[in-house]
């Protein structure tokens, strides 16, 4: 028997947001949400199929007919429920996770029409929960053990979350001042407001997490010392990939040369956007930001917002764009300028060594490379000066050397990235990493769901051990 | 928060702080640093450890009043709390198997050079002190290099106290005489540092110093502290603050360091309306 009379439109439903031209002046949240009426009619667009087919394009297992079918009969808090008893941080997924190829890109409705909002929908149960004063569950029984967890980025706040929900006494050490990782340093308020991560926080501190901040951990404090001063009986390394990359052409060096972390980490971590903010961000006019990631459309929409003129230039076509589908829509509404297929190959200064220009080459795609994308190839005499003050590199970043420098016996590849086994292990005993310091940079949900399946061996392992 | 035990001026621009961070103090070695937020509004910005005692668990720190944030840091009194202070940052300065070492400090970079010349006599080198300042007034911790200085020497640029010129003088002076070091280690401002290098290049002198550029995290995530080393970049957080001297691209270097100097410049306006408006009571 069918729960609900299914709502057959091709299309999902619009999500209200600020008008392009208004948002472009401020950093509040683009995306307005949906109200309840609108979310249970996307609900009923769900036809329930039996495969689950979404299910199976969710990196923490997200039960998601099951919410849906709950959201479509009105029952906002218990679909919440259903959420979070596999996501540590709804609201946070429902905005950022790259849906298109995950839970939505493998949807039934999507292969005649657009597939069912499915982060839409989840966006809308998280943050119903939370403008309801919904309460988490209780505090579990402590189990008396503690387990330590490296960095507060998606992957170790899954990590502590599901641990601390066994029982654990676990402990979050954040070398910044503020817990959430990328959510609060790279993730632009207008795309994830940081009262919700704060919320989620909160939540987890509720649960009984300690989090301990400006907590250098291969600084102040060892691995090592964690296990045999401090008790801990188990250590998660979500340290993340926050190195950046230059491109090594000239002018780097140049005044207005910035890494996308340090841009958007003035500007997100350290609020520079306020007139309030002791910390200065650098007046540019027009901004050329190279990369197309996430990340480069994060820093490009940030400078839009900052009042300057903004240039994506990445290297490859349109299609290849890797960052997500809306985030690339609101770029454009929001005036970004995209030079598609082009690559800086030098950055000009003038007399005052400022930047005073980002020289480009045109570039045709050729055959596929070792990613299976088509490798861009410079075209000739193509070379061309895009009139910039400020150049931004959005082009990935690596993972943070600190604990690999001091934890001696840690097991790490050329690029960096730590050596672990699938189910997060790493080469020391009751030491386990997951995230973008296992993966390199990649998503949100990827480093939720490894910081997951790490709680899940961390918990076996200790078990073991104390037979 | 991390309460501030002390606090004491030490010329008109120039103030030292024992701060409470004894998960710091347990670790710091001289030539490391710690990134602190005054307040809540404020920037982190990187300090250099000038001391510290493991067992009271506090951090020392030696700072100049430059911008808005180090305005901040400096309106607090003894008794009040510094909002965040993380570390200790950075690799320690390699003083191991070092027997005769000139240690040369210009400014408030005498602060960062004391802790560093203290490690080394207490290892049992030889150290010469060769410390400079723009004048009379600005001269600090005279007496603590000199305590563990088998030879000190104080420049003024305007000759008000100490011979008159600048650090290199000295320096050069000893080094054509045919006095030879294991190392110089240069800390002060980058001008002073690029000719120090200059200095000691013709004598094939392992020469260091200590670059103090623009820096927000600490942990090697922004960037911005990055310096071009041997035509190689390397960042001042996680592999310095101290390189090679005769390796760094100083030009670069103090290039990059006027980023925000217009930015400082406002705040410093803006901070001194500020006290003008609300006097302390």
């Amino acid at each position: 028997m069918k729960a609900y009379q299914f709502n057959m439109t091709a299309n999902k439903h619009t999500m209200p947001a600020q008008e392009p031209s208004v948002r472009c002046g401020n950093f509040c949240e683009v995306a307005l949400g949906y109200d309840e009426d609108t979310a249970i009619e996307e609900a009923k667009r769900c036809i329930q199929c039996k495969n689950h087919p979404c299910m199976q394009g969710c990196p923490v297992g997200v039960r998601i007919p099951e919410f849906i079918t709950l959201v479509a009969q009105g029952k906002f808090e218990e679909a919440y429920g259903v959420i979070r008893s596999t996501s540590a941080l709804p609201a946070v997924c429902g905005r950022v996770c790259p849906q298109e190829s995950q839970c939505e890109g493998k949807c039934t409705r999507g292969i005649k029409g657009e597939p069912v909002g499915i982060g839409r929908l989840e966006r809308f149960v998280a943050d119903w929960h939370r403008m309801h004063g919904g309460t988490e569950a209780q505090v579990p029984q402590p189990n008396g053990h503690k387990v330590a967890i490296i960095g507060s980025g998606p992957a170790g706040l899954a990590c502590a979350g599901d641990l601390a929900r066994l029982g654990y006494a676990v402990t979050v050490f954040e070398a910044l001042h503020l817990a959430g990782g990328v959510l609060v340093y790279g993730i632009p308020e207008f795309r994830l407001p940081k009262e919700i991560v704060r919320h989620e926080v909160e939540g987890l501190k509720a649960l009984g997490v300690k989090i301990v901040t400006n907590a250098v951990i291969g600084k102040a404090l060892t691995v090592e010392e964690l296990i045999t001063e401090y008790g801990f009986k188990a250590i998660f390394l979500g340290t993340g990939a926050g190195l950046p990359r230059f491109m090594n052409i000239p002018g780097e060096s140049a005044r207005g040369v910035f890494s996308a972390n340090e841009y958007l980490t003035r500007i997100n971590l350290m609020k520079a956007y306020e007139p309030e903010s002791e910390t200065p961000v650098f007046p540019a006019k027009r901004v050329a930001v190279v990369g197309g990631g996430n990340v480069a459309m994060d820093a490009a929409r940030c400078a839009r917002r900052m009042g300057a003129e903004v240039y994506v230039v990445y290297r490859r076509s349109e299609a290849e764009l890797p960052a997500r589908r809306e985030e690339v829509e609101h770029a454009m509404e929001e005036g970004v300028i995209f030079k598609f297929l082009t690559s800086p190959v030098e950055i000009l200064e003038d007399a005052a060594e400022n930047v005073a220009g980002l020289k480009c080459e045109e570039m045709i795609l050729g055959e596929a490379d070792a990613s299976g994308r088509r490798r861009p190839v410079a075209k000739e005499g193509s070379a061309f000066v895009l009139p910039v003050d400020c150049v931004i590199m959005a082009l990935g970043t690596s993972p943070n050397p600190l604990l690999k420098k001091t934890t001696l016996g840690l097991e790490t590849k050329a690029n960096g990235t730590i050596v672990t086994d699938e189910r997060g292990a790493t080469s020391l005993p009751g030491v386990f990493a997951g995230g973008d310091a296992v993966t390199g940079s990649a998503t949100v949900i990827l480093a939720m769901g490894a910081g997951k399946s790490a709680a899940k061996a961390i918990h076996e392992y200790i078990t073991n051990s104390a037979k | 928060m991390y309460k501030i035990i002390k606090k004491e001026i030490l010329n008109p621009t120039v103030t030292r702080m024992v701060v409470e961070a004894p998960l710091v103090a347990k670790r710091a070695l001289a030539g490391q640093f710690v990134i602190l937020r005054a307040d809540s509004r404020g920037e982190r910005i990187p300090l250099t450890i000038a001391g510290c005692d493991r067992e009271k668990g506090t951090v020392t720190i030696i700072f100049q009043v430059v911008g808005g944030a180090t305005m901040c840091l400096n309106a607090k009194s003894e008794g009040e709390e510094i909002a965040d202070l993380a570390g200790p940052l950075g690799v320690p300065t390699e003083v191991d198997g070092l027997k005769k070492v000139a240690v040369v400090g210009g400014g408030v970079g005498c602060a960062i050079a004391l802790p560093v010349a203290k490690r080394l006599f207490e290892l049992g080198a030889e150290v010469t002190s060769i410390v400079g300042f723009r004048s009379r007034d600005l001269v600090i911790l005279e007496e603590e290099f000199k305590e563990i200085s088998s030879r000190f020497v104080l420049m003024t640029d305007d000759g008000s106290c100490g011979e008159k010129g600048n650090v290199c003088i000295p320096l050069s002076r000893l080094l054509e005489s045919g006095e030879r070091f294991d190392a110089v280690i240069a800390i002060g401002p980058l001008v002073m540092m690029k000719f120090v290098a200059q200095a000691t290049k013709p004598y094939h002198i392992k020469t260091i110093a200590s670059m103090n550029p623009i820096m927000i995290d600490g942990t090697g995530m922004c960037g911005g502290c990055r310096v071009s080393v041997g035509g190689e970049m390397k960042f001042a957080c996680v592999d310095g603050p101290d390189f090679d001297a005769h390796l760094i691209d100083f030009d670069e270097a103090i290039k990059r360091s006027k980023t925000y100097a217009e930015f400082e410049a406002q705040a410093r306006e803006r901070h001194c309306n500020l006290f003008k408006n609300s006097p302390k009571s």
